[in-house]
């Protein structure tokens, strides 16, 4: 068989065997929810990643911080299929390969993403932009026929309850201030019911009051939902972490609490350069 | 992006009501009337109101897929052409022993080429409800195998409009040809019955009026549904935010392709109605310039309105007859001219106009 034919069959081949495994169930009986191992991504000769090792447990709300360029948007778009890794391996659960998953299956098998810009639907008002994100039969003629029941709209009601969006149903997306469009799309992430959350700066925009609320909402969804903050507020960080990776030029620099984080000298390095 | 706002249910409803009585009352005066009666249509007018009508659900189809799903195709009127050579296979099928050459199965211009036997693909197109069969299928398919190539490659904006002008471009330089068996370059015409009736006659003309101004009714009807359901609103969020969509787990090629598809088949209907009355086609159809225009009718009424589509359709074609009419050599300097406007001036197109005056005057 030629390189061509065997690339071809190979890669075919290992696509069948990740839809096969994606309808699997995810396993964590040994903690971690989210195993990267030696993942290194390039762009053009830089290296945005760099042999990167992350493991997230299952039910664990961690914190990624690190400066401008230390790869912590790559690290996302990793783990959300939308770019593929040069090297290294990324599982969901022991037995998941998300590197065999294009982003619609990563997104359905339970790895949600809030964007760092906040990427609600202008045209669809709050209630439609949550509906969208509900979780159900994604195919096109079920869409076609979907009606809403009232279980399902109670649901709606209730997160955008939580959400503090309770005035404007029926209001279009686009109309909404930053920081509600930062709530709404936090509310897009609970209604698809993921396993975990990977939320990109959440309060960029967001008032005082605001972000505390977003803070109080993260720490009681710790424990129901695996999830990923990246935050560059460094008080914020403070206030909802328990455990805090600091990444640097595409790898893990150190983790730990907080408080060990900001008094290691490599980390104080990094952030005021040395 | 307004989808629904004030004044649009008012619109649609009016055009709705216009297009209700186009359908109806004309074709009805006509067929009740003598000839000689102040409401009795000119065949003239009947067929050129039936052609506005095919050109007007041609507008609708491709206001789904770029109004809504934001793939601006530039192709659309390929699938038109398609559906009008379905129907004019099955109309040349139907001349039987009437044509020059009288042979009782081959149509005139094959006798000519000096051909023996009917070529596989012309079978079956004896049959009306095969030959209508096809015209859906035909285009569903082609819409179908380029649509999924395309868009499961993630081709997408200017690079998507491109390959489909080339898509319509090639069938262009096809249909040309003799050997193709398609009539090259004359086409397919002299038509004589369709369903056993006079093609020609006053009463024919009507009920394709009629039958014109049904399908866009029903199609508009069909469409407006299916913006309205999940589906319109995820296509919707796909013209927005494709990538955003694909995250939350919908598989954007599929849906791109579902209401690509539906408008193909949409555009394919349109083309069947309009090759009986105006009694011929040809590759010229295929042009990429036709598929172009299509673009500037929905562009002018208003995209993403559906019915702007039809007001469009409808205008831009009437000033084509008035205008190449009076003035043939002016016609396209005036189309680029128009363009240019609305997209200056009017970027929500007429329907956009309207609504604020509608709201001016509520207010």
């Amino acid at each position: 068989m030629n390189a061509y034919a065997e690339n071809v069959f190979g890669e075919y081949d290992t696509r069948v065997r990740g839809i096969m495994i994606s309808a699997s169930e995810l396993d964590v009986r040994h903690g971690p929810i989210l195993y990267l191992e030696d993942v290194s991504v390039s762009f053009d000769g830089f290296k945005a990643l760099n042999d990167l090792s992350l493991y997230i447990d299952a039910g664990e709300l961690r914190c990624l911080i690190g400066p401008n360029g230390a790869g912590k948007t790559t690290l996302m778009d990793v783990i959300t299929g939308k770019t593929r890794p040069d090297t290294g391996s990324v599982f969901f659960g022991q037995t998941i390969d998300l590197l065999k998953m294009d982003e619609p299956s990563i997104a359905q098998a339970g790895i949600c993403r809030k964007f760092q810009k906040p990427s609600v639907f202008d045209a669809l008002t709050v209630f439609e932009n949550l509906e969208l994100a509900l979780k159900t039969d994604r195919r096109t003629w079920s869409t076609l026929f979907h009606r809403l029941n009232g279980e399902q709209r109670d649901r709606i009601e209730q997160i955008i309850e939580t959400i503090g969006l309770g005035t404007c149903h029926q209001l279009r997306a686009g109309a909404l201030s930053h920081g509600q469009k930062q709530w709404l799309e936090i509310g897009m992430l609970l209604m698809q019911e993921p396993k975990v959350m990977l939320v990109d700066e959440p309060i960029a925009g967001m008032t005082h009051q605001e972000i505390e609320r977003t803070a109080e909402l993260l720490l009681s969804l710790q424990g129901h939902h695996s999830i990923v903050v990246v935050e560059h507020d460094m008080e914020f960080v403070r206030s909802i972490a328990s455990k805090v990776t600091v990444l640097h030029e595409g790898s893990v620099l150190t983790e730990g609490t907080m408080d060990e984080v900001q008094n290691d000298p490599r980390v104080i390095q990094v952030y005021l350069g040395g | 992006m307004k989808l629904i706002g004030l004044g649009d249910d008012k619109l649609a409803m009016t055009v709705l009501s216009v297009l209700a009585a186009v359908t109806f009352i004309i074709p009805i005066c006509n067929l009740m009337l003598p000839a000689d009666s102040a409401l009795h249509f000119s065949a003239y007018t009947v067929s050129l109101l039936g052609k506005y009508l095919t050109f007007a659900l041609l507008g609708l189809s491709l206001d789904l897929v770029w109004g809504y799903c934001g793939i601006l195709a530039l192709g659309h009127g390929a699938f038109f052409a398609l559906g009008g050579y379905a129907m004019g296979m099955y109309l040349m099928r139907q001349i039987g022993t009437r044509g020059v050459y009288g042979d009782p199965l081959l149509p005139d211009f094959m006798v000519f080429l000096n051909w023996k036997e009917l070529p596989w693909y012309w079978l079956g197109f004896d049959q009306f409800w095969f030959a209508m069969l096809m015209v859906v299928l035909v285009p569903g398919v082609l819409a179908f195998v380029f649509g999924w190539l395309a868009f499961r490659s993630r081709v997408t904006g200017v690079y998507l409009s491109i390959i489909t002008q080339a898509l319509t471009y090639a069938l262009l330089l096809a249909f040309f040809r003799n050997e193709m068996g398609f009539g090259g370059n004359n086409g397919l015409t002299d038509f004589k019955e369709l369903l056993g009736f006079n093609i020609q006659s006053e009463a024919v003309r009507a009920v394709l009026l009629m039958l014109s101004g049904m399908a866009l009714i029903s199609a508009y009807l069909l469409c407006r549904w299916i913006v309205s359901t999940k589906l319109g609103r995820v296509i919707t969020a796909i013209r927005d935010q494709e990538s955003r969509v694909r995250f939350l787990g919908y598989r954007v090629e599929m849906f791109k392709l579902w209401i690509f598809v539906f408008a193909a088949m949409l555009a394919g209907i349109a083309g069947a109605l309009y090759v009986p009355q105006v009694g011929i086609i040809n590759p010229s159809e295929f042009s990429p310039l036709n598929s172009l225009e299509i673009v500037i009718w929905v562009a002018m009424g208003g995209r993403g309105t559906l019915y702007g589509a039809i007001i469009g359709a409808v205008l831009v074609n009437y000033s084509k007859t008035v205008l190449t009419g009076l003035m043939p050599e002016i016609w396209l300097f005036s189309l680029g001219a128009v363009f240019v406007g609305v997209t200056i001036l009017l970027p929500d197109g007429i329907v956009g106009l309207l609504k604020r005056r509608l709201q001016e005057l509520q207010s």
